[in-house]
């Protein structure tokens, strides 16, 4: 089995928010959550980059060990998901992300939150797949079909890779090699405890 | 030529132009690995700017939530399971040694009122939330561990979400209480003298005899105050998480939490203790809070100064053996 990842190659990143704009089209996702979004940091100024930021799927993921209910478990390809049944929306997973992830609709009074909703990696959740319950719930389940997660199957400069950790890995190091320059795979150190060279 | 063109302008407007624009490639050098490791050691958040309405999602990479989670998993299971079991094993313990405190002179059968109907009410309804707060807050912490396993994740969860539920709404009762308490009782809360004797000599509890009291003893004020200012506490750091991301950040909210969790399972080992005296502890005490009425000889042991000032006021109501009346 795959170990899944994403790696967001921020030098080829041009900020188009296409992989933003694939996801909430792809999964229909509400109003107001964003299962991914493009950050750009030192904006304006020397060093600038963008980076496609959604859940990582850590090892040891933090999410799943703060939630008070355990309604996380990690597939065999090592993604990161959740039962929509089981979660209380109590936004510890939020605390506890280091990529601010988890996303919440906001029902009810207050800043009442609703069940918790966050990128799948398009491999949908734990109801059987590609069952309408399933999309409804989670969106498509690409993974299910053989196929990779929708943002970076359509990046348009293949800035955002996804697929086994140690293939895109490959891939990233080969181009860093033949440019002779890379700002490193961002999150990884955080998600995966392990480094990239750039 | 362009960084002739750079230098100048920067001698120009009078900055000085980052190290990092002079070196390497024309875009600048930035390396994901030393940024995160730099966050990481000194608990920064590596943020940009984006172009979706939600301000939380410009933090690109925030390690911090490590710490977060190592005070949820760990430091706090730990510093709440020692503080609600080891009181709860040291109320045993303190029972068994004891016993329940009578009252010596035995029961007279005569009456005074400690508490009028607004003070109990008031009283209840603040611990009827503070029941529930308690217990759905320690779900939240320990439920996985002790309740999952028993009822199961589907039965779990529906508790949880009630429970989470009732937490959000019972904190209103809670707030109002409290604010009435400080307005009802702070007056006869404040330290005294006679609170340095009454710790010197044990209080009623510990010690032998009954040290001079006033309405409250030191044992009631601490209790007072704990539940005064926990209170406030808990209630104003649950209020910014009741409502996330008003005027409050991730990292606002993880402080508010720790706040929260830890002010909460000290009050609770506190209201234990609390709970101990006012049931089986003490004959005649739950008296107070229950029919507002006590017996003439425990308000003279307990509360001597405070009984004696009553007396003289309006004597006790009931001739020995008769029921208890309200005095009014």
């Amino acid at each position: 089995m795959a170990r899944m990842k994403f790696l967001c190659d921020a030098d080829r990143c041009i900020e188009c928010n296409a992989c933003v704009t694939a996801c909430k089209n792809e999964h229909e996702v509400p109003w107001g959550i964003n299962r991914r979004r493009v950050v750009t940091i030192n904006d304006g100024k020397p060093g600038e980059r963008s980076i496609s930021m959604a859940c990582m799927h850590c090892t040891d993921a933090p999410c799943a060990a703060v939630c008070p209910v355990s309604c996380f478990y990690t597939t065999a390809d090592a993604i990161v998901l959740h039962d929509k049944d089981l979660c209380i929306g109590c936004g510890y997973c939020f605390f506890a992300c280091p990529f601010g992830a988890p996303q919440y609709p906001r029902v009810g009074n207050f800043g009442g939150r609703g069940k918790m909703d966050k990128c799948t990696y398009c491999a949908g959740g734990p109801q059987e797949d590609n069952s309408r319950v399933e999309y409804t719930q989670y969106g498509a389940n690409r993974i299910a079909e053989g196929k990779l997660p929708l943002c970076a199957e359509m990046c348009s400069t293949k800035a955002l890779l996804a697929g086994d950790g140690d293939m895109i890995a490959t891939i990233y190091r080969e181009r860093v090699s033949k440019r002779g320059y890379g700002s490193g795979a961002w999150g990884w150190r955080t998600a995966y405890r392990m480094t990239v060279g750039g | 030529m362009r960084a002739l063109r750079y230098l100048l302008l920067a001698l120009a407007l009078g900055i000085t132009v980052p190290a990092l624009a002079q070196q390497g490639t024309p875009r600048g050098v930035v390396s994901a690995e030393e940024l995160e490791a730099a966050a990481l050691r000194q608990g920064g958040i590596i943020a940009g700017r984006h172009t979706i309405p939600d301000a939380a999602q410009a933090n690109l990479i925030q390690p911090e939530g490590k710490a977060w989670r190592d005070f949820h998993n760990v430091t706090l299971a730990w510093v709440g399971g020692i503080a609600v079991l080891g009181m709860l094993g040291v109320l045993i313990m303190f029972y068994m040694m004891r016993g329940k405190v009578m009252v010596h002179g035995g029961m007279s059968g005569r009456t005074i009122t400690r508490f009028n109907l607004l003070e109990r009410a008031n009283h209840w309804m603040v611990a009827g939330s503070f029941i529930v707060l308690g217990l759905t807050g320690l779900n939240l912490t320990f439920g996985r561990h002790i309740l999952l396993p028993v009822v199961g994740p589907y039965t779990f969860t529906a508790i949880s979400e009630w429970g989470k539920i009732a937490h959000n709404y019972l904190s209103f009762p809670f707030t109002l209480g409290i604010v009435v308490m400080l307005l009802l009782w702070a007056k006869d809360n404040i330290p005294g003298r006679l609170d340095i004797e009454w710790f010197k000599k044990g209080g009623g509890l510990v010690g032998k005899g009954h040290p001079d009291s006033k309405r409250f003893n030191a044992g009631q004020k601490m209790i007072f105050w704990i539940t005064v200012l926990g209170g406030a506490a808990v209630a104003v750091s649950g209020y910014l998480l009741i409502f996330p991301f008003m005027g409050t950040d991730v990292s606002d909210m993880q402080l508010a939490h720790i706040i929260h969790a830890l002010v909460s399972v000290l009050m609770i080992a506190a209201i234990l203790g609390h709970i101990y005296i006012g049931s089986v502890g003490m004959q005649g005490a739950f008296d107070a809070m229950g029919s507002g009425q006590v017996d003439v000889n425990w308000a003279k042991e307990h509360h001597n100064l405070w009984t004696a000032e009553q007396l003289a006021k309006r004597p006790a109501s009931g001739a020995p053996g008769a029921q208890a009346k309200p005095a009014e």
